[in-house]
């Protein structure tokens, strides 16, 4: 039996998100002090040892990310907390910020810290103006109860494109540009934020330092799948019968998620597809459940974690349509910068409107393979070169669906 | 050093090289479209994406900086799919009407779609359906053809710092347009021309005249007179065919003729006489405590960029009016008179390697002589479209001479194309009246090559005069910031705004490296080497000029006809 155990959320619903003492009182800001009586190098060494790889989706190794801004000389480093929460279904970072504001500062603290950053940005999401006051309540107490040191850290509201979640895009932003995404190498560490070594970490990243800096790399490497340890916090929508969030250990099978914390299918119907980790995420058969979380483990089937949305379809649902409103989705959030990803969205939203209105035909299914394939290996940023996924797995696993809508 | 193979080629490259720059150097030609040797790298076109083993993501070559132990493969398979994809998602998305648009056979696109042998789209072939910005009489824009590749913007923004183009939008509707998204004559364009030769396609090209002239050519009543700009010969002969600077003059002159114009003339005559009149200009200015520095005002973007950004600094340019309009002015005067032909009767064509200067003569103040001054502007393209147009064979052509009373020149017109040649004209003439003495060395070695901003102190008889030059109109901003702050060290400074000056100017054959401007600039003074008369005072058309005519540089006459005033530019997007 899957159960949830709660590292990123261990506070959710136990304090006052106002009340600062209410954070220090159950522990809050003493991994930061214990983080400033070790040497930086020995920190990072602990993140990298605790194998923490980043909940934003893209799964890189925390520590290391630090330990390649840490190795630049700079005379200024940015911590910078990218809250662009805008993958459709995905609610753990307001979850957060949200219940606990503190554990995200205290993580960044604890970063800037590590890597010789002096300034620190938030950057909120357009969509959760509810937030900022929050978080800059937040930061304000931690100021005033001198837990920050010389770290200035402030809150920046995004202005509601998707690809700002990409973290060039978000620097961009940031910069006062147009949110697009910047070619890389150069990556941020090295120079982001104007051109300085700069740590861009998910805000569910950051929430679990102060717990790895407490209780050492070892218990965090310990927690669930080895090659991803620790817990991801799952959120779950569609035709599922708990829509709720958890936190669970990354050695949990995709098939207990849905089965035992979802408590199965709503109306008893027969499930369908799982797409896992947003709007990109591949399309899971009921096959393929048995798959535990972990980004390695889902890679074998050609998936993703990514930021741990799950959203669940059942029998009814007709995918072909369902994959046309993902398409209308990226030709709307595609920033234009690239050709592949900038023609190519519309063009694959054209396609599959073509199919699903029964008009297509057998060539049309080819010619979005062949788009699908040039998108994803040619497209500038994690947008294209992820934006085809929806529709390559559902074309792999449920072929019979487009199959039937085609043009006799 | 860095060691790799490229398509099975080993090769050793500087670190910090890109796989573009790698191939290169081994004879690989990778396609480019957004990439442009004399700006950042964007990566944002991806045509020019390979192969890198050990990668699953196709790499662009323009931004990939190489590293030990690279296999990279240039043409895979999976290379040139992505290629031709992208090349049909492009071309899916922009007109097909080729055949009849300005770039046709001069299209980075159109050679692309060839090499890839683009023959079916697999899309739906459509249009944005962007409406055409006509706004300016120098500039269109044709947003319908733009593929977004940015390079306008950086021409615009950064080299010249004018900020009239920026994006819009997102997605597939994102575009290019003007400054908070209006027509191009209401944002701060100042028609340089510049995005003309960034763009790879046809999104932005010089308004044609060709058919104006056509019509004054067919016209018996009309008589056709033509001026040629200093910079335009040793350009023209790369649009048909030859080598630059390979075009004599003569065998030019000769295929005017041939194309119907009645009488040909020269610029470079009224380059020598700017030199006369600005000369003693910067000479009353300095005896007489006038505003200094005293800017060059014969770049006609430039002059719209002092009125548009420096509106309170225009007592510094010369009140010279530019070598094409002093042209203009005296051919509906001086030459008609001298030639006993009715003013009226003349159309005033001018041979310009300009974009702003088909804007310069609509300037509703530039009719001196009662008539509009110049009647129609051809760029350099133009006449090589003209000149192609004949179906003469320029090798078997005779030379023929130019006509008289504004046809004969000196070096120091022949250098006003090149940045720094307006300056070393005019202290050709300046150094000798100043100090009555006849300058041993005329090349003004300071005054040439590519630097941005040149300058030098030059002493005549105990006067020291400090001037600088500046071309590209960021360098130009540069200088006149430290005016407006009053941190000048100046005294006369000559500005081009164009990259190397008018041998870069936007109407000249599509230049897309400054390579090429550099190697123009080399022609530009081997033509002056060979001239037997080397400064504008020795000029004898010009002298003939002043004896019988305007009878001193800045006389009467001159003021009414040689001089003009600017105007602080309002402009809605500023």
């Amino acid at each position: 039996m899957a159960v949830e155990m709660r590292i990123a959320l261990r506070n959710y619903g136990k304090i006052d998100p106002n009340q600062i003492e209410d954070y220090i009182s159950r522990g809050g800001y003493e991994a930061l002090k214990k983080a400033l009586t070790m040497d930086r190098a020995e920190l990072i060494d602990q993140v990298k040892k605790s194998n923490l790889r980043g909940r934003g989706g893209a799964s890189f190794n925390c520590g290391q990310k630090w330990s390649f801004a840490y190795n630049v000389e700079a005379d200024q480093k940015y911590v910078i907390c990218n809250a662009d929460e805008g993958e459709p279904g995905t609610y753990k970072d307001r979850l957060i910020m949200k219940n606990d504001p503190h554990t995200l500062i205290e993580g960044m603290a604890i970063a800037a810290y590590a890597v010789g950053a002096t300034e620190g940005i938030i950057y909120l999401r357009g969509e959760y103006p509810q937030l900022t006051g929050l978080l800059r309540q937040a930061v304000d107490q931690a100021e005033t109860k001198e837990l920050l040191g010389n770290f200035k850290l402030s809150v920046h509201v995004g202005a509601g494109a998707y690809v700002c979640g990409e973290e060039t895009a978000l620097i961009e932003s940031l910069e006062g540009k147009r949110g697009e995404p910047r070619f890389k190498p150069p990556y941020p560490p090295v120079s982001g934020f104007w051109g300085k070594p700069t740590i861009v970490n998910n805000v569910e990243t950051l929430a679990v330092i102060p717990e790895i800096v407490l209780k050492g790399a070892d218990w965090f490497s310990s927690i669930g799948d080895p090659e991803f340890p620790g817990t991801k916090i799952l959120t779950l929508s569609g035709d599922v019968k708990n829509r709720d969030f958890f936190e669970v250990p990354t050695n949990v099978t995709l098939r207990e998620v849905v089965f035992e914390l979802g408590g199965g299918m709503r109306g008893d119907k027969k499930l369908k597809a799982i797409q896992v980790g947003g709007t990109s995420g591949t399309f899971i058969p009921e096959s393929q459940l048995d798959t535990t979380i972990g980004c390695t483990k889902m890679s074998v089937i050609g998936a993703t974690l990514g930021s741990g949305a799950v959203f669940v379809l059942d029998e009814s649902r007709d995918l072909v349509d369902v994959n046309l409103q993902i398409t209308k989705f990226f030709e709307h959030e595609s920033c234009g910068k690239c050709t592949p990803c900038r023609e190519g969205t519309m063009r694959m939203r054209e396609l599959v409107e073509k199919v699903n209105s029964g008009q297509g035909e057998a060539s049309d299914l080819d010619l979005i393979t062949k788009l699908a394939r040039v998108m994803s290996t040619a497209s500038l940023c994690g947008l294209g070169q992820t934006a085809t996924a929806p529709v390559t797995s559902t074309l792999r696993h449920f072929s019979a669906e487009y199959a039937a809508k085609l043009k006799e | 050093m860095i060691n790799l193979t490229i398509d099975g080629i080993k090769t050793t490259v500087p670190e910090g090289s890109t796989i573009l720059e790698a191939a290169a150097g081994i004879g690989i030609d990778i396609p480019t479209l957004c990439y442009h040797p004399d700006q950042t790298v964007t990566a944002n076109c991806r045509i020019c994406v390979c192969e890198v083993e050990g990668n699953h993501l196709l790499q662009p070559a323009c931004s990939q900086p190489v590293s030990e132990g690279m296999n990279v493969k240039t043409r895979s398979p999976r290379v040139i799919e992505a290629r031709r994809t992208i090349l049909e998602l492009i071309l899916s998305h922009h007109p097909q009407d080729c055949l009849t648009c300005i770039r046709n056979k001069n299209c980075e696109l159109q050679d692309l779609a060839e090499e890839y042998l683009i023959r079916d789209l697999p899309f739906e072939a459509k249009t944005r359906g962007l409406e055409k910005d006509t706004s300016t009489p120098s500039l269109f824009r044709d947003n319908d053809k733009c593929i977004l590749c940015r390079r306008c913007i950086e021409a615009c923004n950064v080299i010249q710092t004018v900020g009239a183009l920026g994006i819009e939008k997102r997605g597939h509707e994102s575009m290019v347009v003007p400054t908070l998204g209006g027509t191009l004559a209401d944002s701060p364009c100042v028609m340089c021309g510049q995005c003309v030769h960034a763009c790879p396609v046809g999104a932005i090209g010089e308004v044609e005249n060709i058919d104006k002239l056509l019509a004054a050519i067919a016209d018996p009543d009309k008589i056709v007179v033509t001026q040629i700009a200093p910079a335009v010969r040793l350009a023209l002969g790369e649009e048909i065919g030859m080598e630059t600077g390979a075009l004599d003059m003569e065998v030019f002159v000769a295929g005017l003729r041939q194309v119907g114009f009645d009488y040909v003339l020269h610029t470079n005559f009224t380059a020598d006489l700017t030199i006369m009149e600005e000369g003693s200009e910067l000479l009353q200015r300095l005896a007489e405590g006038g505003t200094l520095p005293m800017f060059t005002s014969c770049s006609p973007g430039w002059v719209v960029f002092c009125e548009t950004f420096f509106p309170d600094l225009l007592d510094h340019l010369s009140s010279c009016k530019s070598p094409q309009q002093m042209f203009g002015a005296l051919v509906k005067t001086y030459w008609a008179e001298k030639m006993e032909i009715d003013p009226s009767r003349i159309v005033s064509v001018s041979i310009m390697p300009c974009i702003a200067k088909k804007f310069e003569a609509q300037r509703p103040e530039m009719n001196a002589s009662g008539y509009r001054d110049v009647d129609i502007v051809l760029t350099t393209r133009e006449v090589g479209k003209l000149l192609r147009m004949t179906g003469l064979d320029f090798g078997q052509l005779a030379p023929a001479k130019f006509d008289s009373w504004m046809g004969s020149y000196t070096g120091a017109g022949v250098i006003f194309g090149a940045t720094g040649g307006v300056m070393e004209a005019a202290l050709r003439t300046v150094y000798e009246i100043v100090t009555k003495r006849e300058l041993e060395n005329l090349n003004f070695e300071f005054a040439r090559g590519f630097d941005g901003i040149k300058h030098a102190e030059i002493d005549l008889d105990g006067t020291v005069v400090k001037v600088a030059i500046a071309h590209s109109l960021a360098h130009a901003r540069t200088l006149m910031e430290q005016v407006r702050a009053g941190e000048c060290p100046y005294h006369f400074i000559e500005v081009m705004a164009c990259p190397g000056g008018c041998i870069g100017g936007g109407g000249q054959p599509y230049t897309k490296a400054n390579a090429k401007r550099i190697e123009r600039i080399k022609a530009i003074y081997l033509e002056d080497e060979k001239m037997a008369l080397r400064k504008s005072h020795d000029n004898p058309e010009v002298k003939i000029l002043y004896e019988e005519f305007l009878h001193e540089p800045l006389g009467h006459k001159s003021h009414e006809l040689l001089h003009t005033h600017y105007k602080a530019k309002p402009k809605k997007a500023l």
